[in-house]
């Protein structure tokens, strides 16, 4: 396995940084094993454009990497695409978890300067991850059918509780929300899963009064013991109207910008409500993934 | 055999490497042995609840970051019944943090929290986006002295004072602290800076100031560091923008007994670990038989080819 782990600083600011390397500790003080992340390296295996926008890199990961849960997430260290540095981190969820072949896969958007350097990560190079971290999505084993709805790139974070509901013999039915037909990434890989139903904005299909149309008919037809949603605030507002409504439980995987990602420096807050009465959460250890009814939104 | 001890005042740390208030919890368990640092640094608490600063609380800058957390904290009581008790949980000594925005408060906040299970009250009047109106007591010798005064009398416990690097007279302000009873003192807490979104024209953080952390800001503290090592008698822990063994080592050179790091963990989480020993092979690489020689080993003159440049005539 080349994805070692990595206990160095390897911070460089100019030349004068040299790695840090760490050739022994002695063995009664080497960190328990059974810390449940880490950072390593991970040799990237493919890195492909799935649309103008967005990318689809897949790594070889350590075994610790490989305990990954469907909705946690890895704090990425990506290149810089300039000549500045980057000095923070960028999450990233699981969007496929490959256990037999060692490798997870990550879908995302270039949207600003870390995306858009870790777009140029090329097969070879090796990607510093931190993780797996967060608590992920729950499946009840009450539940036979469930309904994930994803809108743009938050479509990667539900493919993995969707292949784990395939595996646990749970039917699925994915609503892809894009923009249009070239921005529904992976509706393959949810037909593996289960059922598909792709809306989009270039023939309104995606419009909140239609997919309340399409839950209620899911609803009706009793295909829906549980919601997942993720990338939306107008669709996460939607699922939690219709599962208070019909009492139908509910997670959403929420975001938030982040700056250590593991849970000391409360950078990454949302706020939740809990029988009338506000709080504050961190996204990166308390979730990324809430209960839908104490969600507020964002 | 390097010896990586320090001794700050009547507390020894097995080694200088501590995390800084804030950027530390026991959640970093997840992916370190935490038994390895020097002390463990609890993040600020108050005596209320309090949330914090509006989101995003924090946005990359070239050089490090900003941040306008806003100490959100459970409050006092939530602190010494479960938080203590989780980090004493661990083996390094406990380093709690104490902020207030009266002295009053402050000294009772000190008596409250000094007699917990804690090793060491570090007293952050130093927080840049704490409530502009009261709280940041550092950036003023004669309300550092008043404060700090107030709470020697209250407590025997080792207390080290976190100061802020956006005082006008940084200097006069640790002797200040030294005066009224300062076991230690931390320098620094973070300086005072703004981003600005040029595609929203806003402030790139809900605060719109924040405080300026990582590897841009060492140069400053340093320089503080020495300055202060050359003012006053008590022990310097120097904070600000250590990412690698030589950082520490100039902190050392430069006066202080120990030191604080927050930003590298964000970046590298088991950084501090990989720098004690990284420290450790420095030290032995270089001769030094204990860590602790390093302090104030600076060597004031300029170096050799200053000398040489003047003598030699140009042309
Ligand atoms: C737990 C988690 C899982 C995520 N999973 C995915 C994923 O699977 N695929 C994907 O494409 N993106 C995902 N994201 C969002 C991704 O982290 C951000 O798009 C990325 O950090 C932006 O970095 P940047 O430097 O390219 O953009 P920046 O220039 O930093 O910012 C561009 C825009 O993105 C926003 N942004 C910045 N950081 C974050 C952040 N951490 N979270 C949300 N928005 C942010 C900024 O406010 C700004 O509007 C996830 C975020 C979180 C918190
Ligand atoms: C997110 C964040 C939160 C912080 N919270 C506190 C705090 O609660 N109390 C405190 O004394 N300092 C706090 N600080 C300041 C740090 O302890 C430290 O003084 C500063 O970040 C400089 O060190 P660094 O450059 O290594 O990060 C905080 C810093 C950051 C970045
Ligand atoms: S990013 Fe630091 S607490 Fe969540």
């Amino acid at each position: 396995m080349s994805a070692e782990p990595f206990a160095s600083a390897p911070y460089v600011v100019g030349e004068s940084a040299r790695p840090v390397t760490v050739p022994h500790i002695p063995a009664q003080e080497l960190p328990a094993q059974e810390l449940p992340a880490e950072e390593s390296l991970c040799p990237v295996v493919s890195h492909d454009w799935v649309n103008d926008e967005y990318k689809h890199l897949v790594v070889e990961a350590s075994p610790k990497a490989l305990t990954v849960t469907p909705g946690q997430f890895f704090n990425l260290l990506c290149p810089s695409p300039d000549v500045g540095e980057l000095f923070f981190r960028r999450p990233q969820s699981v969007y496929r978890i490959d256990r037999e072949r060692g490798q997870i896969e990550f879908l995302y958007k270039c949207v600003g300067r870390g995306t858009r350097g870790l777009a140029t990560l090329e097969k070879g190079d090796e990607l510093n991850m931190v993780g797996p971290l967060g608590v992920g999505f729950r499946l009840d084993p009450a539940w036979r059918q469930i309904v994930v709805l994803g809108r743009g790139v938050g479509i990667a974070t539900l493919g993995p509780i969707s292949q784990a509901a395939r595996e646990g013999h749970v039917g699925v039915t994915a609503i892809l929300s894009a923009r249009n037909p070239d921005f529904v990434m992976a509706d393959g890989f949810f037909r593996e899963a289960g059922d598909v139903v792709s809306v989009l904005d270039t023939d309104g299909t995606s419009a909140v009064e239609n997919v309340e149309r399409i839950l209620q008919s899911l609803i009706v037809q009793r295909l829906a013991d549980a919601f997942f949603t993720c990338g939306s605030n107008r669709l996460f507002q939607l699922m939690k109207r219709l599962g208070k409504a019909h009492n139908i439980p509910g997670q959403v995987a929420m975001e938030q910008v982040m700056a250590c990602g593991l849970g000391p420096c409360y950078v990454c807050v949302r706020t939740f409500e809990v029988d009338g009465k506000k709080e504050l959460r961190r996204v990166c250890i308390d979730g990324p993934v809430f209960d839908m009814q104490e969600a507020v939104g964002w | 055999m390097v010896d990586m001890s320090v001794k700050i005042g009547a507390v020894t740390l097995k080694n200088p490497i501590m995390p800084a208030s804030g950027c530390f919890s026991t959640d970093l368990a997840q992916v370190m042995d935490l038994n390895r640092l020097g002390a463990l640094v609890a993040k600020t608490v108050s005596r209320e609840f309090r949330t914090g600063n509006p989101p995003p609380r924090a946005a990359e800058v070239e050089g490090g970051m900003i941040n306008s957390i806003g100490l959100p904290t459970k409050g006092i009581d939530y602190f010494l019944q479960h938080q203590v008790p989780d980090y004493k949980r661990f083996t390094p000594p406990l380093v709690g943090s104490i902020s207030a925005t009266t002295i009053e408060d402050f000294e009772a906040m000190a008596r409250d929290v000094a007699k917990s299970a804690i090793d060491v009250l570090e007293v952050n009047i130093s927080c840049p986006t704490r409530d502009p109106k009261g709280g940041n007591f550092a950036l003023h010798e004669e309300h550092t002295y008043n404060v700090v005064k107030l709470i020697r009398a209250t407590t025997d416990k080792p207390m080290w004072v976190k100061l802020s690097p956006n005082a006008g007279d940084v200097v006069a302000v640790a002797k200040a602290a030294e005066r009224a009873g300062a076991d230690a003192l931390v320098v620094s807490n973070t300086i005072l800076g703004l981003k600005i979104n040029t595609d929203t024209f806003r402030p790139a953080i809900g605060n719109k100031f924040g405080g300026l952390s990582g590897p841009g800001i060492k140069p400053i503290i340093v320089r503080m560091v020495y300055q202060c090592a050359k003012a006053v008698k008590i022990p310097i822990i120097g904070c600000g923008g250590i990412v690698k063994v030589e950082d520490v080592v100039e902190y050392m050179l430069a006066g202080a007994t120990a030191v604080m790091i927050g930003y590298l963990t964000f970046r590298n989480p088991t950084g501090m670990v990989a720098i004690i020993d990284g420290l450790e092979q420095w030290c032995a690489k270089r001769g030094f038989a204990r860590v602790a020689d390093l302090t104030g080993a600076m060597i004031d003159e300029a170096p050799m080819e200053t000398f040489a440049a003047a003598a030699a005539p140009i042309g």
